[in-house]
């Protein structure tokens, strides 16, 4: 004999309230998260090193988490800036999800940091759809990546609160035509602003660490409109 | 593949919640903006399901289409996808989505020996 139940829960329901409470948390240690999301060999790292070193520079109280597959190199050169930094090894699985993220911070997270820089798993799909409790959700895409990028990986840039183009230095060499880079980004996010770094050569790495902070002093971050809800209205009538 | 786990579990915690052991279909709703190409999903969830409650189970998916809104036009519209959103009549951006970022389990048919269910 066959039943059936309506269920009518979200599949990502366990994940979203764990994030929710870690939100609450981070916010109760004045710790804000920046999530950052990009494919394989963007520069997530290397931006990221920058950061810190800067951060530090300036006496911001920072630390990062970096996943990655397999190897420990991401964090061995992070933790360069000096910075405290601590790898996540997810063992094969392709993004990083709050209980995991959870068992890392737990004991060794330092008491005052400002910020808590995270480099996701390098993958623009199943990261995506994994709050993580972060502040600021940024998506990164380097010059060499192509301009359409934001509309192959939409839910990756399309619910990113800031939006980052990385290895500016080579865009002259690698054509990058940042009018179509910014037309395809207001596509699926209009509104979102976009960062133009290069680790290389130290530009826009000022830019990030001032939205990053602004936005852990509570300014308001971009609402993507993937984002928001609109009420569900009446079908057009014609 | 971690979606269609999380499938899984919450279909095996409902089972065990309602005295279901065997599953026959579930059904999803997979919005166009999900992020997940149902395709893999189904994929996924058969392996997901091996040894468990669900083995053998089908996983049957709706599609919810991805809709814009722009309140100063009162207009809706289907944002395809990759998505346009902003407005085709006004070029403001939209305020949001009407749909299309839906995943959730709509239904589970239950099969085999089931406990007697109250009310
Ligand atoms: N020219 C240039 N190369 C960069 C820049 N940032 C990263 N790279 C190079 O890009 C490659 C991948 O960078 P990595 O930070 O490991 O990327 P991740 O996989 O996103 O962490 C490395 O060979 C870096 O040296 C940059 O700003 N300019
Ligand atoms: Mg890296
Ligand atoms: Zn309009």
């Amino acid at each position: 004999m066959c039943r059936a139940t309506d269920l009518r829960t979200a599949v990502l329901a366990k994940n979203d309230h764990g994030a929710q409470e870690l939100r609450a948390e981070l916010a109760a240690r004045r710790t804000a998260m920046v999530n950052l999301l990009s494919s394989p060999g963007s520069g997530k790292t290397a931006l990221l090193e920058a950061e810190l070193t800067l951060a530090r520079e300036r006496g911001v109280p920072v630390a990062a988490l970096t996943a990655d597959l397999a190897t420990e190199n991401d964090a061995t050169r992070l933790a360069r800036s000096g910075a405290p930094v601590r790898q996540v090894l997810t063992a094969g699985l392709c993004h990083i999800e709050t209980d995991m993220l959870r068992g890392h911070l737990d004991g060794w997270l330092p008491d005052a940091t400002r910020l808590l820089f995270v480099e996701n798993v390098g993958n623009l799909v199943c990261p995506a759809s994994y709050d993580l409790g972060e502040t600021l959700r940024v998506a990164l895409a380097s010059v060499t990546e192509g301009e359409d990028k934001p509309l192959k990986y939409p839910t990756a840039f399309g619910l990113a609160h800031l939006v980052v183009v990385t290895k500016d230095d080579l865009a002259a060499a690698a054509e990058f035509d940042r009018a179509a880079f910014l037309d395809h980004v207001r596509q699926v996010n209009p509104g979102v602003e976009v960062v133009f770094t290069s680790a290389r050569r130290g530009a826009g790495v000022g830019q990030l660490l001032d939205r990053a902070l602004a936005a852990a002093d509570g300014e308001p971050v971009h609402t993507p409109v993937m984002a928001a809800t609109a009420p569900a209205d009446r079908e057009p009538v014609r | 593949m971690s979606i269609a786990l999380a499938v899984v579990g919450q279909v095996e915690e409902a089972a065990r919640a309602q005295g279901h052991d065997a599953v026959a279909s579930v059904t999803l709703r997979v919005g166009e903006l999900a992020g997940v190409v149902p395709n893999a999903l189904t994929f996924c969830f058969e392996l997901a399901c091996e040894g468990t409650a669900l083995a053998g189970a089908a996983l049957a998916t709706e599609h919810v289409p991805g809709r814009a809104h722009c309140p100063p036009c009162d207009h809706a519209w289907p944002t395809g996808t990759p998505p346009s959103l902003t407005c085709p009549r006004c070029g403001l951006a939209a305020a949001g989505l009407v749909s299309g970022r839906e995943l959730e389990i709509a239904r589970v048919s239950w099969s085999g020996a089931t406990v007697p269910e109250e009310g």
